[in-house]
């Protein structure tokens, strides 16, 4: 039993949070002459035991960064490293929360979490155990043998979160995770992650459009830059943990960051919306709104 | 306010109850209304419905053949003869479909054959299954499992390519072999359509019951003359000019093809639980 982290404390103590660093990684799709380059000479840090939130405009290179760093497919050229190892092919200890639910609709939510240990042929009663304590740490308890569908879209992200944490990976790498959320949802999700986090302290990496969840969440934010993705901008976010909400909207120095953070990205958008890019259009637009507003 | 907290009390009737009562009575009227509308349009003569026999004949014909054991025989001739073509299709059709979704190799040599055998109607299949085949009850399950193979084949291929290519990436993070994604995600991810394409399928081989029992001649009847099958029956009917015993084939045919159906649907939800509760 004393392997089995059944109470925040060995969670915390059982965590090998992990570094991961990108070095002048350049990756692009197509044939030779339609070629887009979607990250070009792109670097960065995801500093250990942090929460590292990169914003950027939709089609900026998000998402092809995030297959990257998973290992689902390689850079053209430039590095990656996990703990100044290079990264080669998918592991267990890179895991990635995807867009909506990628639970497997065929398993119930307790199946589901141990999906893991039982490819890995890793499966005990201590494991059992650690399935149960997650299980209760994500308040599905009550939901082990039901089925994805019959659970809210809030549920299916969290168990999804008790999924990837048994495996304990040392980075989790979250794309867009409470996209399709209702607001208030998305809302509790936020407080419910950030202490999660606060909690473990595992190297977090979360990808995002949306400001307000950025701020609210982040340790570092990375400011994308118009495709080909570049980091343009990392804003340290030094605002006192636990946050939240009702502090966040009141707070001069997030509404600043807010502010500043807005305008390099309405430059960013501005940019590809002179290169003609229809997504930059709605985007330029959306963020004049808010700009004006706050 | 009153008003609302006493509706809230009154005891509500069962909802899944009503709606079953409603489901099963629109079932009976809609016989019911195309029973009468056919037994006046025979009466009446009407343009296309005037030579075929009204319903009460086709029932006076039926209810005798009832304790005619070999009507039963029919039954069972024509059922053994669909379950075991639609086994073969099915022990053959969704490893072939499960082999050419999951290997490009595979597809690529076997996927020109099968796209132009496809298209060819199980009753030109006829002539060549009876030249082919030793047996009698060779050529007709061949038949019957042409009928079934390429819809159950299309539905594997179809399903398999259809998984989210998350679910792969999610397994291969976590530590799946391959194996182990064949046997955990694949599988699982492709059972949807295969019970789909078993009750398409199926569906099918009643289809081509009739013409893979005019092969038989009436092999194997026994007791009477309407032994032989539920196709053989209709096709020795119309040689014989008895057209009400031609309805009664046609109906039993009906009938066994919606039992068919009705089964590999409830079995369908059984390996697949959590498609009972979209």
């Amino acid at each position: 039993m004393s392997a089995v982290p059944n109470d925040a404390g060995a969670l915390r103590a059982s965590i090998q949070a992990g570094e991961l660093r990108v070095a002048g990684v350049s990756k692009g799709y197509g044939d030779e002459k339609f070629r887009t380059e979607v990250v070009r000479d792109c670097s960065f840090e995801i500093e250990r035991s942090k929460l590292t939130v990169m914003i950027g405009p939709s089609g900026c290179g998000k998402s092809t960064l995030i297959r990257l760093l998973a290992g689902f497919e390689k850079p053209d050229s430039g590095t990656i490293t996990l703990n100044d190892a290079p990264v080669s092919g998918p592991a267990r200890d890179r895991l990635v929360l995807f867009q909506e639910s990628a639970l497997f609709p065929w398993m119930t939510t307790w199946d589901n979490i141990l999906y893991g240990p039982r490819a890995r042929g890793e499966m005990s009663s201590e494991t059992r155990d650690l399935a149960d304590f997650l299980l209760n740490k994500v308040g599905l308890a009550q939901f082990r043998k039901k089925y994805p569908t019959q659970l809210s879209g809030g549920m299916q992200r969290r168990a999804e979160l008790a999924r990837a944490m048994i495996n304990n990976p040392s980075v989790m790498i979250l794309d867009e995770p409470f996209r399709g959320l209702d607001a208030m949802t998305k809302e509790l999700m936020w407080e419910y992650y950030s202490r999660l986090f606060e909690e473990t302290r595992r190297t977090n990496f979360f990808v995002t459009t949306d400001i307000d969840e950025a701020i609210f969440l982040a340790d570092r934010l990375l400011i994308m830059s118009n495709i080909p993705g570049q980091v343009r901008a990392v804003l340290d976010i030094d605002i006192p943990r636990p946050r939240t909400l009702i502090a966040m909207v009141e707070n001069d120095r997030a509404n600043e960051i807010k502010m500043s953070a807005l305008s390099i990205l309405h430059e960013e958008a501005m940019k590809s919306f002179s290169r003609g890019s229809k997504a930059a259009a709605d985007f330029v637009e959306a963020y004049s709104k808010r700009v004006s507003k706050s | 306010m009153s008003a609302v907290v006493a509706s809230a009390a009154r005891p509500r009737p069962r909802p899944g109850k009503s709606i079953f009562r409603h489901h099963v009575v629109r079932a009976v009227i809609s016989i019911a209304v195309f029973l009468v509308l056919w037994e006046l349009g025979s009466r009446l003569k009407a343009p296309w419905v005037g030579d075929v026999p009204p319903p009460t004949v086709v029932m006076n014909t039926w209810l005798p053949l009832l304790t005619d054991q070999g009507y039963w025989y029919s039954w069972y001739q024509s059922s053994r003869r669909v379950l075991s073509g639609f086994l073969a299709a099915m022990l053959i059709g969704i490893p072939f479909g499960l082999a050419m979704a999951t290997s490009r190799v595979f597809n690529d040599v076997t996927f020109p054959v099968f796209e132009i055998l496809r298209p060819v109607p199980p009753l030109a299949w006829v002539p060549a299954a009876i030249i082919f085949w030793p047996t009698q009850e060779l050529s007709i399950g061949f038949v019957i499992f042409l009928g079934a193979i390429f819809t159950i084949m299309l539905n594997v291929i179809g399903g398999a390519r259809s998984i989210d290519v998350r679910f792969f990436q999610a397994a291969r993070s976590m530590g799946s072999s391959n194996f182990d994604i064949f046997r955990r995600i694949i599988l699982p991810g492709v059972l949807p359509s295969i019970v789909v394409g078993c009750e398409v399928g199926i569906g099918i081989t009643w289809n081509v019951v009739v013409a893979a029992e005019m092969i038989s001649g009436g092999g194997g009847a026994i007791q009477s003359s309407a032994g032989g099958g539920l196709g053989f029956f209709i096709w020795n009917s119309y040689i014989g000019f008895s057209y009400p015993h031609i309805v009664v084939g046609m109906i039993s045919i009906g009938i066994a093809g919606y039992i068919s159906s009705a089964i590999i649907r409830q079995l369908g939800l059984m390996v697949t639980p959590w498609m009972r509760l979209r």
